[in-house]
């Protein structure tokens, strides 16, 4: 299992009603590693994120077909549960998306959501509450405002206080969609710093438009074109020594 | 030639920009008007009731009684009593009750419209919400009369059923869609990543309703109950018809009442105009307005709160 790929897809396809935004994906994520998802707008890059813990599935005109492998388990058989799925593989999305209730709600939010209430103890959820908010550095400046409003705090504060929600579930993958877009230069750094720290533990999977950011935060990279991989290596030699040409283009600015 | 033509081109822009001069203040003061309106309306209509019954309510009501009494026995030839107590205890209790049938009813509904239907259904469920609404009241009287007394007599073994029960359910049923329109805009409005960001921590489409949604709309939902009771306060003609007409505070259910605003229009053609009992009916009035004022405007500020957020 260790040596497994975290995610495996075989031949994966979907479709938006008649439009194909995914055309037979081949992919093996691997296990606790930053995996940087680029390409041009529109390729699908987050239509496959959105794969891997079926959140594609509230549009009831969405279709997939193929085999998607998380762990050892095929997530679209039939038999699988979905709150299960979600409990293992967490997301982040391009807008900080905090919940309007307090800060201790949101990151307890998952939590109670898969704790039965029989097991649920005032002692052992401040215990959560503090040691999510202790990996990505918000204890110390929230431990005195728990009961406010997260929706009010800073972008840079909900985007972590997003990241922060996942961790009390024990996610093996994370998958985050643009985490920066929404935040400025100083507040990325910041995130991008915690996302290296938080390495290793999860399998990130990280959909990004920003070449330096790819360079800078992931192991591996997967550049994608039209619903198609096109190139999948360790990030230096994909952006150093990249084998197929339309990457060369794409990451030198020729397009996209 | 082309200087001939220039010439009347601009005749006519100028003759055309004449025109919206005159024009274009003409239409914003008629908006403005429109506007303005409203208010010398409302203003205006709670000066007439205040007004038509000015006189008695300042130098000969007994405001204590009128607001304490159950008696209210305006026509009674020695002793003549204006307590409405009674009446206030009828408008409540079949609010009361219809609200207990409209809030489930109606907030489920529009959870349901809102968040677990799609397409062509969804957009019939809503005509048909709307169409409930334009079902004129006395049709809802007519019901209440005609199908709820004889299956309220049958089924509770009650003398009569014209009551709280009947009024109750019938103003409930009327309230539904105003609850239902409000409440779904209220959901609406809620941002899908709120949704998103629940489902993918794993929650189930109803663990999103009530632990997000709720919170997320709450002021929208609460005005939402509140117009709804505003409904049910005002609401007259079809209360008049299956409440029963008896003046007295329901013990239960199954007895009948009279609503505040059922007096008004039962009594006011046969008083004498300007008389002490016409005049009384207009302290109802004002009561009633006081009533569903202060109702509309909670409902009002909480809907302002959720767009100042
Ligand atoms: N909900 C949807 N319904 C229909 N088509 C969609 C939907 N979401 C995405 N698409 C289409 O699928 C294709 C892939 O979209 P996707 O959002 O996955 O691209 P992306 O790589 O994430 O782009 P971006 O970099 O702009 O975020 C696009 O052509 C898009 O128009
Ligand atoms: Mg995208």
């Amino acid at each position: 299992m260790a040596n497994q790929a975290s995610i495996e897809t075989r031949d994966v396809r979907l479709w938006y009603g008649e439009f194909q935004a995914l055309k037979g994906i081949d992919l093996d994520v691997s296990r606790g590693r930053i995996t940087g998802l680029i390409g041009p707008s529109g390729c699908g890059k987050t239509t496959l994120l959105r794969c891997f813990n079926r959140i594609n599935e509230r549009y009831d005109y969405v279709r997939t077909e193929g085999s998607l492998i998380i762990d050892g388990h095929n997530i679209y058989a039939p038999d699988v549960d979905l709150i299960e799925l979600r409990k293992r593989v967490g997301m982040v999305f391009q807008r900080p998306n905090p919940l309007p209730i307090s800060i201790r709600d949101n990151v307890l939010y998952g939590y109670r959501l898969h704790t039965p209430k029989a097991e649920r103890s005032r002692g052992a959820e401040d215990e959560a509450l503090e040691s999510a908010l202790k990996s990505v550095q918000l204890w110390d400046i929230l431990k005195d405002r728990l009961g406010d409003r997260a929706t009010r705090l800073q972008l840079e504060q909900q985007q972590k206080l997003c990241i922060a929600r996942l961790l009390p579930l024990k996610p093996s993958i994370i998958l985050m969609d643009e985490p920066c877009s929404a935040l400025d230069p100083d507040a990325t750094a910041k995130v991008e710093e915690l996302i290296r720290q938080i390495a290793g533990e999860f399998t990130i999977l990280i959909v990004t438009h920003n070449m330096a950011q790819a360079r800078r935060v992931s192991d591996e990279c997967v550049f994608m074109l039209i619903g198609e991989i096109v190139e999948h290596g360790r990030t230096e030699d994909l952006f150093i020594a990249p084998k197929d040409q339309r990457t060369a283009d794409y990451i030198e600015g020729r397009f996209g | 030639m082309t200087d001939t033509t220039s010439g009347t081109d601009e005749g006519q822009v100028s003759t055309s920009r004449r025109i919206a001069a005159i024009v274009e203040p003409a239409i914003e003061w008629l908006i403005r008007l429109c506007g303005f309106s409203a208010i010398f309306f409302v203003f205006g209509i709670f000066f007439f009731v205040f007004s038509s019954g000015a006189d008695f309510i300042m130098n000969r009501l007994d405001v204590v009684e009128f607001m304490t009494s159950p008696e209210w026995y305006p026509t009674s030839v020695s002793n003549k009593r204006y307590g409405t107590l009674a009446l206030v205890a009828g408008t409540l209790s079949v609010t009361t009750l219809a609200m207990m049938i409209a809030v489930p009813f109606g907030l489920g509904t529009a959870v349901f419209i809102s968040e677990f239907c799609d397409g062509p259904f969804k957009e019939a469920l809503k005509i048909i919400v709307e169409f409930l609404a334009a079902i004129p009241s006395v049709v809802w009287g007519f019901i209440g009369l005609a199908i709820m007394n004889p299956v309220i007599i049958d089924v509770f073994n009650a003398p009569i059923g014209l009551n709280v029960l009947n009024g109750g359910v019938i103003l409930g049923l009327m309230s539904v869609p105003i609850i239902v329109s409000i409440g779904e805009d209220a959901l609406k409005a809620v941002p899908d990543t709120y949704r998103e960001a629940s489902l993918a921590l794993g929650a189930t489409k109803w663990q999103t309703v009530y632990k997000v949604l709720f919170p997320a709309a709450r002021s929208g939902l609460l005005a939402a109950v509140l117009l709804g009771v505003g409904r049910a306060i005002g609401e007259t003609i079809a209360v008049l018809m299956a409440t029963g007409h008896a003046v007295q505070i329901p013990n239960s259910p199954l007895d009948s009442v009279r609503t505040l605003t059922a007096t008004i229009a039962a009594e006011l053609g046969e008083t004498a105009q300007g008389g002490d009992h016409y005049q009384a009916l207009f302290a109802i009035g004002v009561l009633l307005f006081i009533f569903t004022f202060a109702v509309n405007l909670t409902a009002d500020l909480l809907v302002r709160g959720i767009k100042n957020k």
